[in-house]
């Protein structure tokens, strides 16, 4: 462990919504006690430190790094190589940066049509000269640098090795204090095991059960649900029934579906595939016609089953072309610039 | 002709970090500032990666920008799916949004003025930079007052929690109203906290009064020049021209003071424009009718603010008597209204949050607060709809449209402290002017940006929201060729 004996300890984010920060500091008082148990070296939403303190470490000095948010650009990128390169034991912190959470869903879009629509279509942007922001721009006193920005949003783990997950967005702190725990204790879970439960929220939530199929999907607006039964058997889509269980079930206990923010079981390659099948065994249908008829009162499928997973999930995007008069596929093609004095 | 650019800074709050804005400064061959520029390296896209989820979700979705403020987004979100789906939410369901919207205020304005932007006063500017943050805070005002900082921020996460079902990424909201009522005993518990709040907010009034009003080297600082802009101010009002941070009609006020235009959120578009230039992601919001002239303040200039001072400059008061004292105060204090010192616009925050505590208790002893009838459930076709509230940092809209089932066909986003993106880039280039002369760059600039940029709690990054109260700067001086002649740190060396 570290010269001092307190095991080295980083946090950074990457692309994120900085909750999974607040998220760490909502173990309130008990942050005292990670500072005080850990040789905190690198945190820099709490800290003051730089780039080059972490560069300049010998590699896997740094005992642990919690790191949150997606990896979407060249400096994200940098810093998980950077960060993977100086820590033996790298942890995905909240949803983000194991499966790329909300911000993912930018997954079934492009740059093209966001830089479009926010410098040029927005109906609040007044932007005649048509003007889009730029990786090198000339201003009379000399060049301004902007990050490349990726057309895909990537996990951590499809940038570097990941040791462990801590799921969902963001993560509770009790899953927060028990990593912590396990790191201080040793007791570390085999690598590549995600620290929470195993089995599903509907284990963890309040409502009742019975059994019963449906007929069809209704939206969150359109009923109000009874306090004390399923929702997903009163008809309101609720992906609890293939999401990891750990939050408590927070939002079906405030008349809300579960959106599927703690990912997948263990095992799950697709969430949004396993969703799918979890679903087919409530709807009321014997026929395909039957099934589609109830899955048309479910718009937006692949926003309800990939909400959070997208960015991991199997399903890969390609562009449609015209060639010789007919439709082919162009995969996007996106090579990670990155700094090769990094790459492992 | 300008004379030839001899040197370049470069102030990264942390080197080669990504969304956590960059500054340059760009000095003439006579070592004074040629130019300033303040960039946003970020994108993420939710106006376009939205399309085609259904609009209730958005609630849900929007949140997701940014995990400090989620509650403003759950809030905007909800109003403009109100509107959308012509759904107005019965009394109780509106109340409660309010009151679980002033619950944030209060923690959200606490974290601010005690852990980021108070330790520059509280403290004192001149202390010791390893002074300089919560614990030095603490130290200050005594370990008893630490602890009812803790508490107040961690009870209203607990009334946060109750009423949005999350402490973090709050769902209960939906178009109509809210998915959940409160009890006899969650009242109860809420009613407490909000008493605790209200002595909390005076008391830190008090704290102010005595550490900063009562010392003139400080009050000198908050009048001098190089903390002043006479720009436009922006705030919600409600019917009576008080602040109001869940809902009403926006004002903004010219730099004489006078009304310039109200108009109700939905015509945004006819008042607010967005200036695009090459060197950032984001967008630089100004008012339509005047023009983008640059970076320059003035009545001819479209550039406007939107921050607790501003708010107080766009009305004629507040809601609550004890905030309405302290607003008289202010303005009795700093010479009338509107006041231009961006300094003070940590003193508003506190006069807000006294608004924002007093308002809860209100609501918190309402007789219809625990009504169950918290939801409409609409039944007209949905179309199109803004919502605004006030975020902490600035005033927050959410425009939707979608097809007739409900599908999103255009998202709009003005986020908070973007509305303030041009008026902190002339903060930054006044402080740098103030104190860059014949080519000498000392520590001062560092100070002094530092407290320009850190009085609007900007939200760029939560860099600006590091617990220790100073954002990590690192100044990088370079002659034409780009070499480094000079390079100085603050706080971010360990």
């Amino acid at each position: 462990m570290a010269d001092q004996g307190k095991p080295k300890l980083a946090l950074y984010w990457a692309s994120s919504c900085g909750g999974c920060e607040i998220a760490v500091l909502a173990i309130h008082e008990k942050i005292l006690d990670v500072a005080a148990a850990f040789d905190v070296v690198f945190w820099p939403c709490v800290m003051d430190f730089k780039v080059a303190d972490v560069e300049a470490m010998p590699d896997g000095s740094i005992d642990v790094c919690l790191f949150n948010g997606a990896i979407r650009n060249d400096e994200n990128a940098h810093m998980a190589h950077l960060l993977r390169r100086k820590s033996k034991v790298l942890v995905a912190y909240g949803s983000c940066a194991m499966e790329g959470c909300i911000p993912g869903l930018a997954n079934f879009t492009d740059r093209e049509h966001m830089m479009q629509f926010i410098y040029h279509d927005s109906p609040s942007t007044y932007n005649p000269e048509g003007i889009e922001p730029q990786t090198h721009t000339e201003v009379p006193e000399g060049v301004l640098t902007l990050p490349a920005f990726w057309n895909t949003v990537r996990t951590l783990d499809q940038i570097v090795p990941v040791d462990y997950y801590l799921p969902g967005c963001p993560p509770e702190a009790k899953w927060t204090e028990a990593a912590v725990n396990a790191i201080l204790s040793g007791q570390l879970p085999p690598p590549g095991s995600v620290i929470g439960m195993d089995v599903t929220v509907c284990d963890e939530c309040p409502r009742t059960r019975h059994e019963k199929k449906i007929k069809r999907f209704y939206r969150p607006y359109e009923i109000v649900p009874d306090p004390d039964t399923c929702l997903l058997e009163q008809g309101l889509f609720c992906a609890g029934i293939a999401t990891r269980a750990g939050c408590g079930a927070l939002c079906p206990q405030v008349n809300m579906g579960c959106r599927g923010c703690y990912g997948p079981n263990e095992g799950v390659v697709d969430g949004g595939a396993k969703l799918i099948s979890a679903l087919g065994s409530v709807l009321d249908a014997n026929t395909p016609e039957e099934i589609d008829a109830i899955l048309d009162t479910l718009p937006d499928p692949a926003g309800y089953f990939y909400r959070f997973g997208l960015a991991r999930s199997l399903l890969q995007r390609t562009r449609l072309a015209q060639e010789d008069g007919h439709k082919v596929a162009v995969p996007f093609e996106e090579v990670p610039r990155l700094d090769p004095s990094l790459k492992d | 002709m300008s004379a030839p650019i001899l040197q370049r800074i470069t102030i990264d709050p942390i080197t080669r970090l990504e969304g956590h804005g960059k500054i340059e400064i760009f000095l003439d061959a006579a070592g004074e500032v040629a130019n300033v520029y303040f960039q946003i390296p970020e994108l993420r896209g939710f106006e376009v990666f939205c399309l085609g989820r259904p609009a209730e979700e958005m609630p849900r979705i929007t949140n997701r920008i940014c995990g400090v403020c989620p509650e403003a987004h759950h809030m905007a979100a909800a109003k403009a799916l109100d509107m959308l789906f012509h759904a107005d939410p019965p009394p109780a369901g509106k109340k409660l949004r309010e009151l679980f919207y002033s619950a944030f205020y209060v923690t959200d304005h606490t974290t601010h003025f005690y852990a980021l932007g108070g330790p520059d006063f509280v403290v004192g500017p001149d202390a010791p930079k390893a002074e300089r943050n919560i614990l030095g805070v603490v130290a200050k005002v005594g370990l008893e007052a630490g602890m009812k900082v803790i508490n107040t921020r961690k009870y209203n996460h607990e009334v946060i929690k109750i009423i949005g079902g999350r402490a973090i990424h709050p769902v209960a909201a939906l178009p109509g109203g809210m998915s959940k009522a409160i009890n006899e005993e969650e009242r109860q518990f809420i009613e407490k906290v909000a008493r605790d709040n209200v002595e909390f907010a005076l008391w830190s009034l008090e704290v102010f009064d005595q550490i900063v009003l009562k010392n003139s080297a400080y009050v000198d600082l908050i009048l001098s020049d190089g903390y002043t802009q006479r720009v436009y101010y922006m705030g919600l009002v409600d019917a009576n021209n008080h602040v109001n941070f869940y809902d009403g009609m926006v004002r903004v006020v010219g730099p004489d003071g006078a009304e310039f235009v109200k108009y109700a959120p939905h015509e945004y578009t006819e008042h607010i424009a967005e200036h695009v230039e090459p060197y950032s992601y984001l967008k630089y919001p100004y008012l339509r009718r005047i023009g983008w002239k640059g970076f320059v303040d003035g009545p001819d200039s479209g550039m406007y603010c939107a921050t607790p001072l501003s708010r107080l400059n766009a009305a004629d008061g507040m809601a609550t008597p004890r905030a309405q004292e302290a607003y008289e105060k202010f303005y009795a204090t700093l010479g009338g209204k509107p006041v231009h010192h961006t300094l003070a616009t940590h003193w508003a925050r506190l006069i807000e949050l006294l608004y924002a505590a007093e308002r809860m208790l209100e609501l918190a002893t309402d007789p219809e607060i625990t009504s169950p009838n918290v939801r409409t459930i609409p039944t007209e076709t949905p179309t199109w709809g803004v919502g605004t509230v006030e975020a902490p940092r600035g005033t927050l809209t959410h425009h939707y449209e979608t097809d007739e089932r409900g599908i999103l066909t255009k998202v709009n986003l003005i986020v908070g402290t973007t509305n303030n993106f041009a008026p902190i880039t002339l903060s930054i280039k006044k402080a740098a002017q103030a104190v860059i002369h014949n080519g000498v760059v000392n520590d001062g600039i560092l100070n002094m940006v530092e407290m320009a940029f850190r009085s609007y709690d900007p939200c760029f990054s939560c860099a600006t929201h590091s617990l220790p109260g100073q954002m990590p700067l690192e100044v990088i001086v370079r002659d034409a060729d780009g070499n480094i002649v000079d390079r100085r740190t603050q706080n971010i060396a360990r």
